[in-house]
């Protein structure tokens, strides 16, 4: 009989509940704190408990490297656009006035745009770590 | 709108580069992105410096938020400078990068390192923000670990390690000092910390500060006893990320050390009790003489180089430390010479280990036979080394000899000339090697370094030679921005 039974189950029941924290702490961020840096970690430590408990391989399923890879510059990219295009609509570099129809829709829009990419990276690069370091072997 | 845009876009250029770079996961398809981000960002400093030439300083909000509470970029005649001598040497070692010696699945990781690299380092010169500034500090050196890490020899991994944990405390000690002046003014805004530390007569937080921010940058630039990391760091890094660490690095860290200097503590050189401007003199001379006398005894060609970089150092923070117009002059025209004769020295050892495998002098005699070249950009880039006329190296360092004659410190030019001398010893002794002895099984082996090796690095010896002959454009630079930082300081 398998003796970690408890650590699945419980894992099962705990991983749902910590992504939904994660997405009302990234939107959160807006009005009290949190913001993309929390939420990316919340999110990452869901994927780092199921790893620990059923082991890297399985993890590896879920969240594979190649993705990783994708995503740690792409949370950046998604940064640099937002500020780009702040730039093609005629103000400074990260100036979101001109987003929306008025400016605070427009500023609204430009931190809830750039707080995404700051989870995507925050969130592949916490994984990255925990797969640089579960995956070493002893030599 | 280019032009509006111009200080952001030299940032954006080579941290947009890195992002794609990493995405295209292609050795080749990363490179040739380095290679155009690059260009443009050579292109956009030689545009900036233009502008600010023709307009004098640029000021450029991010966000459109005005300062204290946005961050400012702001550009005069110093970053001016710094920023063209980036954006050259950046573009010149992305050429030379293309022979890559790393495993291919890493190929674009490295480019994408070399890019992050750039971008901190210009992010250093252009942001008029202190802690902004601690911010780009971070990134290029995070960038720099990982690609000293990439190098070949295991030993690359403890060199790395040594820096990281030396580069962490000068980081540290660095933003603790900001912290301080933040204390003291409220404000992170260069500018505006120098407009409120006016009214402050003496402060205990403030010398604290300046002590912190003085050492924690010296601890980045290499200065004398603060030098451990530099020659393990230089020595197995890869060769183009050697060069492009050599010739800016130091250089940008030197800089943020100017700005503090001269700039914020204008009138407050001295830390209490304790003469600033005496210290560094007095380890600007020991820089010269020890580091120097070290890389005597070096058998590794890139030790010996590194070492030179260290005594280097050395004429440039004396520069600093005279703190008039025509050795401040001298200091930042050394800072511009020694990194392009740098970039050449140490392109060409790269081209020595492509074609060679190894950089330890006793088995490269006779190599100037075989790759005349590459031996001759290493002899040249010796010899502005040295400070022989006709180099580079002669011109910076007679205007120092001239400010040491007009502060009144007549034995500092003695001293001055007497390090030069320890130069003539390993560059002496490279030169026998390399030129004059029977050609080793290694020289007789190897053939001339590839074409876009030879291009960028002949390039740069020969830009040595020729400032040697005509220096008025980098010394007017040199001493607009000697003159920028001194105009606030009086």
């Amino acid at each position: 009989m398998r003796l970690d039974v408890v650590l699945h189950v419980t894992t099962k029941f705990i991983l749902a509940p910590l992504l939904l924290f994660a997405l009302y702490v990234q939107f959160h961020g807006d009005y009290g704190p949190g913001g993309g840096f929390q939420a990316g970690v919340i999110a990452a430590a869901a994927i780092i408990l199921y790893g620990l408990i059923n082991g890297l391989g399985p993890a590896q399923k879920i969240v594979p490297v190649g993705l990783l890879e994708v995503l740690i510059p792409g949370g950046v990219l998604i940064y640099l656009s937002v500020g780009i295009a702040g730039m093609l609509l005629g103000d400074n570099f990260l100036d979101y006035n001109h987003l929306a129809h008025d400016r605070v829709h427009g500023q609204e829009w430009g931190v809830f745009l750039v707080e995404i990419g700051v989870f995507v990276t925050v969130f592949s690069t916490m994984i990255a770590i925990f797969y640089a370091f579960a995956g070493r072997r002893r030599s | 709108m280019i032009a509006t845009h111009l200080p952001v876009l030299l940032i954006l250029a080579p941290l947009l580069g890195a992002v794609l770079a990493a995405l295209s996961r292609n050795g080749f398809a990363a490179w040739l992105i380095a290679l155009v981000a690059s260009a443009l960002t050579a292109t956009f400093s030689l545009a900036l410096l233009w502008r600010v030439q023709a307009e004098g300083v640029i000021s450029y909000r991010l966000g459109g938020w005005a300062p204290e509470l946005g961050i400012e970029y702001r550009i005069d005649a110093v970053n001016a400078f710094i920023v063209v001598l980036i954006g050259i040497v950046a573009f010149l070692t992305m050429i030379f990068a293309r022979r890559s010696v790393l495993a291919p699945e890493r190929i674009a990781w490295f480019y994408t390192m070399m890019l992050l690299c750039v971008a901190g380092l210009l992010g250093i010169s252009v942001t008029g923000d202190a802690f902004n500034a601690f911010v780009f500090l971070e990134i290029s050196s995070l960038s720099t670990y990982t690609l000293i890490a990439l190098g070949r020899d295991r030993r690359a991994l403890v060199a790395a390690y040594q820096y990281l944990i030396v580069g962490t405390i000068g980081a540290t000690f660095y933003v603790i000092g900001v912290g301080l002046l933040y204390l003291i003014t409220g404000t992170l805004n260069l500018g505006l910390i120098v407009e409120r530390l006016g009214a402050i007569e003496s402060s205990r937080a403030l010398i604290v500060a300046e002590a912190f921010i003085v050492v924690g940058i010296g601890l980045k630039l290499a200065l004398f006893p603060l030098h451990a990391w530099l020659p393990n760091a230089y020595a197995y890094a890869p060769s183009s990320a050697a060069v492009l660490l050599a010739s800016t690095a130091t250089k940008v860290a030197i800089y943020l050390l100017a700005r503090f200097l001269f700039t914020v503590f204008g009138g407050h050189v001295d830390v209490g009790q304790v003469p600033l401007g005496s210290i560094l003199i007095g380890l600007s001379l020991a820089a010269m003489f020890i580091p120097s006398a070290a890389a005597v005894f070096q058998n590794d060609i890139k030790r010996v180089l590194a070492f030179s970089s260290l005594g280097q150092i050395g004429y440039i923070t004396l520069g600093l430390a005279l703190a008039n117009p025509t050795g401040l002059t001298g200091g930042l025209l050394h800072l511009f010479n020694h990194a392009l004769m740098k970039g050449a020295a140490f392109m060409a050892i790269g081209a020595i280990v492509l074609r060679t495998g190894t950089a330890k002098l006793d088995e490269l005699s006779g190599i100037g036979r075989t790759m005349p070249w590459t031996a001759g950009a290493l002899t040249v880039a010796g010899l502005a080394l040295i400070g022989v006329p006709g180099t580079s190296g002669f011109v910076s360092k007679y205007y120092l000899i001239l400010g040491s004659m007009e502060a009144g410190l007549g034995w500092l030019a003695i001293l001055i000339v007497a390090s030069s001398l320890i130069a003539v010893l390993y560059v002496g002794r490279i030169v026998e090697v390399i030129w004059f002895r029977e050609p080793a099984l290694a020289a007789r082996e190897a053939s001339e370094a590839p074409g876009e090796l030879l291009l960028p690095m002949l390039i740069l010896a020969g830009v040595t030679i020729y400032f040697g002959l005509d220096a008025e454009w980098p010394a007017g630079l040199a001493s607009a921005a000697a003159q920028a930082l001194l105009g606030v300081a009086r």
